[in-house]
């Protein structure tokens, strides 16, 4: 609106902004086109990793899994700061709840289907031996 | 050519149907014909079909949402009539049809009785109370409530074309796959629900953002009106939750269209995971519902109390609480699937904390009241209504969050008569209350009192007397979904709950009358001051009904009750605020983006249901060029030049300035 428009930029910027709304973006590290390069490189670098872990022996093989997540989560990081520009600064305080709300309800779910799941056998009758074979 | 449609899916057989929908059919070509034969249809087109203003389409949400709350009634008081008839015999409704309506009844209510009113409201009232023009995507905003008519009309052509699901109103698998529900009743189901849901997230994208980012200036978050928080609490879990919803239902569909094998009993399927992500959306849909009744209640006793809110802080705490504690109790919907003494416990104990959430709200209501002049007008009685009767359903709700307890009584009546004992006097008084409460702000008079008190009490005594009985007999080891009855013992309460139904009846005839009369006496009923209910938060400040732009200037927030507080200085200096310079003004260009787009998904929908896949590719490019032709547009707002807003304007501030003498000369 009219409101809006007519305030300047570093007005607009002090306010809470969405991701890539904000029009100042020289004194953050992830702005500009420098901003989204530098990103483009890490989240190939991360990628390429990922496939190095997976696909060679260089990490110690049972602990590929916890390279592969560590990996994906640096991902996620380099993604959110570069690409979806969510900073600690005053004018994300909005973004930085929303993501961490976003983050609670699907840990929520997530951890408690798996809780829920892994214990629906818990009121079944005893099983004999040969029963126990059967099941799949 | 038409993939499984043929004339076979006609129920020629089946009288009842069949003469419901010719009834349907002629009223509905009754109406169109008297909208042809007057000339109103550039009128509709232009002022509501692509109207994207707020106020417009939350209004268009209520007239969808009350029409379907009659259709659900219709089927509600088909289930009481046929357990009644159906003692010791066959009734009047055979079991496919019987469950299709206590299946058609669930659904209708849930997603397109409740949900629309809710949304309706929140439409309707969240930008008046914070003060702005719109919300922040009008045109999204309209193309949500033709997602959510088109999920309507796909259920409502289920009674003609084909069936509606047969499996309870949440498709529990396996049941709901191709071995036991091979026709296209679940894919009604599926596709309705599917794309009225995205239209649902869309509002709640849309409402989030505007109370996050839009309110006039000065209103801080500790002055947003109380139903503007429980709003945007509702919207928060909206996001988060129709998602799950969406997914879970998608797997299913995988599951019946593509042999996929997510919910199936073999290939390693799991339907437990069903009803574990199906109540993982459930549960907070039910806080999606009752959260903003929980606002619209805090306004009305706020007002009628003549009274700010008791404990507004810790009414905002209790409503992020229960947003939150919403996601961490839906296995009580499912104690008795096996999970284990470590599980059940847990659950339930979050189950029983969430309750505290909502005693606070009780609480604050009970000493917004005490001290206060009551008023007991037509909303205030709803909301009282809802006080007494809501706290024996919490009551009840606790008691089933109790696992033992819940291995008794679980699929009874006993379960039936508490969530319905909840949801009534939650969501529906709720929606009754706001609707009769800001009807006189949408159209400028108001609702009859009498006949509005009389759909209350007779809807009260009516609701009282269906539902105890249930309580009694689901004690009495009634489960819930029966089509005949053998057992002696529950007849008498049967009859009390049909005889319920009756009086609930005359309850929702009071309501059409005070709705037919109000429109027949709006001379005697106008409202000219735009506040009618010596009101407390800025919708009150503009005019009924509000000029287009609802603001001539966006109001200055000060405090928690900003008309208050304008009200006061207005009477002590005798002017309704400074005459202020008029400035031109932006607004959204109309549209019939979302009219189209629902033209298409309905398109969609029906050929998927039938599998006519031709058609449902058309409907996919028709949606997809609307898309563009939309995000192509030259022009999205227009402007109000400040001498149209001036003129506008001066006639509501009249109205305030005469009133103000009037009052002047009483005192």
């Amino acid at each position: 609106m009219s409101d809006i428009d007519s305030r300047t930029d570093e007005e607009l910027d002090r306010r809470d902004s969405a991701p890539g709304e904000e029009r100042i973006t020289e004194h953050e590290l992830a702005g500009g086109l420098s901003g989204y390069l530098l990103g483009f490189g890490l989240a190939i670098l991360l990628t390429i990793a990922s496939f190095l872990a997976a696909q060679t022996g260089l990490i110690y093989q049972p602990a590929v899994i916890s390279a592969l997540v560590v990996l994906a989560i640096a991902q996620m990081g380099v993604h959110l700061v570069f690409f979806l520009h969510l900073t600690t600064g005053p004018d994300n305080t909005n973004n930085v709840l929303a993501l961490a709300f976003g983050v609670l309800i699907v840990a929520l779910v997530v951890i408690g289907s798996v809780w829920i799941m892994a214990h629906l056998n818990l009121n079944m009758a005893p099983m004999s031996a040969h029963q126990a074979r059967m099941m799949p | 050519m038409l993939g499984k449609l043929d004339w076979s899916a006609i129920p020629f057989e089946q009288p009842i149907p069949l003469g419901a929908a010719l009834v349907v059919f002629l009223a509905a070509a009754a109406v169109l014909i008297w909208v042809t034969v007057k000339g109103y249809w550039p009128y509709l087109w232009d002022e509501w079909i692509t109207s994207v203003d707020h106020k417009r389409i939350g209004v268009m949400y209520i007239v969808l949402a009350a029409l379907m709350l009659l259709r659900g009634f219709v089927d509600a008081v088909m289930m009481r009539t046929q357990q009644v008839l159906a003692i010791h015999g066959p009734g009047y409704l055979p079991p496919e049809h019987y469950d299709q309506v206590f299946s058609a009844h669930g659904t209708i209510m849930i997603f397109f009785a409740a949900m629309p009113f809710v949304i309706g409201l929140m439409n309707f009232v969240v930008p008046l109370q914070l003060g702005i023009r719109d919300v922040a995507f009008p045109t999204l905003n309209s193309v949500s409530f033709w997602l959510t008519a088109t999920g309507a009309l796909l259920v409502n052509i289920s009674l003609v074309v084909g069936e509606f699901a047969r499996t309870g109103w949440l498709p529990y698998a396996p049941l709901s796959e191709t071995t036991y529900s091979p026709g296209v009743g679940v894919d009604y189901y599926l596709w309705s629900i599917q794309i009225s849901g995205v239209g649902t997230l869309l509002t709640g994208v849309n409402l989030a953002t505007t109370i996050l980012k839009m309110r006039a200036p000065g209103m801080g978050y500790l002055r947003m009106p109380m139903f503007c928080w429980t709003s945007l609490a509702s919207n928060l879990l909206i996001v988060a939750a129709f998602p799950i919803l969406t997914a879970t239902l998608a797997m299913l569909t995988l599951d019946r269209y593509l042999g996929f094998h997510f919910f199936t009993n073999e290939a390693g399927g799991n339907q437990m995971m069903f009803m574990n992500l199906i109540w993982a959306w459930g549960h907070p849909e039910v806080y999606i519902l009752v959260l903003p009744a929980f606002g619209i209640y805090s306004e009305i006793f706020s007002t009628f109390s003549s009274k700010p809110l008791f404990g507004y802080r810790s009414m905002v705490a209790a409503t992020l609480f229960i947003c939150i504690v919403s996601f961490m109790v839906w296995l009580h919907h499912f104690f008795t699937m096996g999970a284990g003494a470590d599980v059940n416990a847990a659950f339930g104990i979050a189950t029983s904390v969430i309750a505290v959430g909502t005693g606070v709200k009780i609480y604050n209501w009970l000493f917004t009241m005490y001290g206060g002049r009551v008023r007991f007008d037509t909303p205030m009685l709803w909301a009282l209504g809802f006080v007494t009767t809501f706290i024996i359903g919490g009551m009840t709700g606790v008691l089933l969050a109790v696992p033992p307890a819940d291995f008794m009584l679980h699929n009874s009546l006993f379960l039936v008569a508490h969530f319905h004992n909840v949801i009534i006097s939650g969501v529906l008084f709720a929606a009754f209350a706001g609707f009769t409460y800001w009807f006189p702000k949408a159209f400028g008079f108001r609702l009859h009192e009498g006949w509005g008190k009389a759909a209350f009490w007779f809807t009260l005594a009516g609701y009282v007397l269906v539902f105890v009985p249930l309580y009694i007999v689901g004690l009495l080891g009634m489960t819930r979904r029966l089509q005949h009855i053998d057992m002696d013992l529950w007849t008498p309460w049967l009859v009390v709950a049909a005889f319920g139904i009756v009086v609930m009846i005359v309850g929702a005839a009071c309501q059409v009358a005070q709705l037919v009369v109000s429109i027949r006496h709006r001379d005697e009923l106008r409202d000219e001051t735009g506040d009618p209910w010596d009101g407390r938060s800025l919708e009150w400040s503009t005019s009924s009904p509000p000029p287009f732009f609802n603001y001539a200037r966006l109001p200055h927030v000060e405090n928690e009750e900003p008309y208050w507080t304008i009200k006061q200085r207005a009477m002590e200096e005798q002017r309704p605020g400074e005459d202020e310079s008029y400035e031109p003004i932006e607004m959204p260009r109309n549209s019939p983006t979302g009219f189209v787009t629902a033209f298409f998904s309905t398109l969609i929908g029906f050929a998927l249901i039938w599998h006519i896949w031709w058609l449902a590719i058309v409907g996919f490019i028709g949606a997809y060029i609307t898309f563009v032709v939309f995000a192509w547009r030259e022009h999205g707002d227009y402007e109000v030049s400040a001498e149209e807003v001036e003129r506008i304007d001066r006639d509501g501030r009249a109205a305030q300035l005469a009133w103000l003498r009037r009052r002047e000369r009483v005192a």
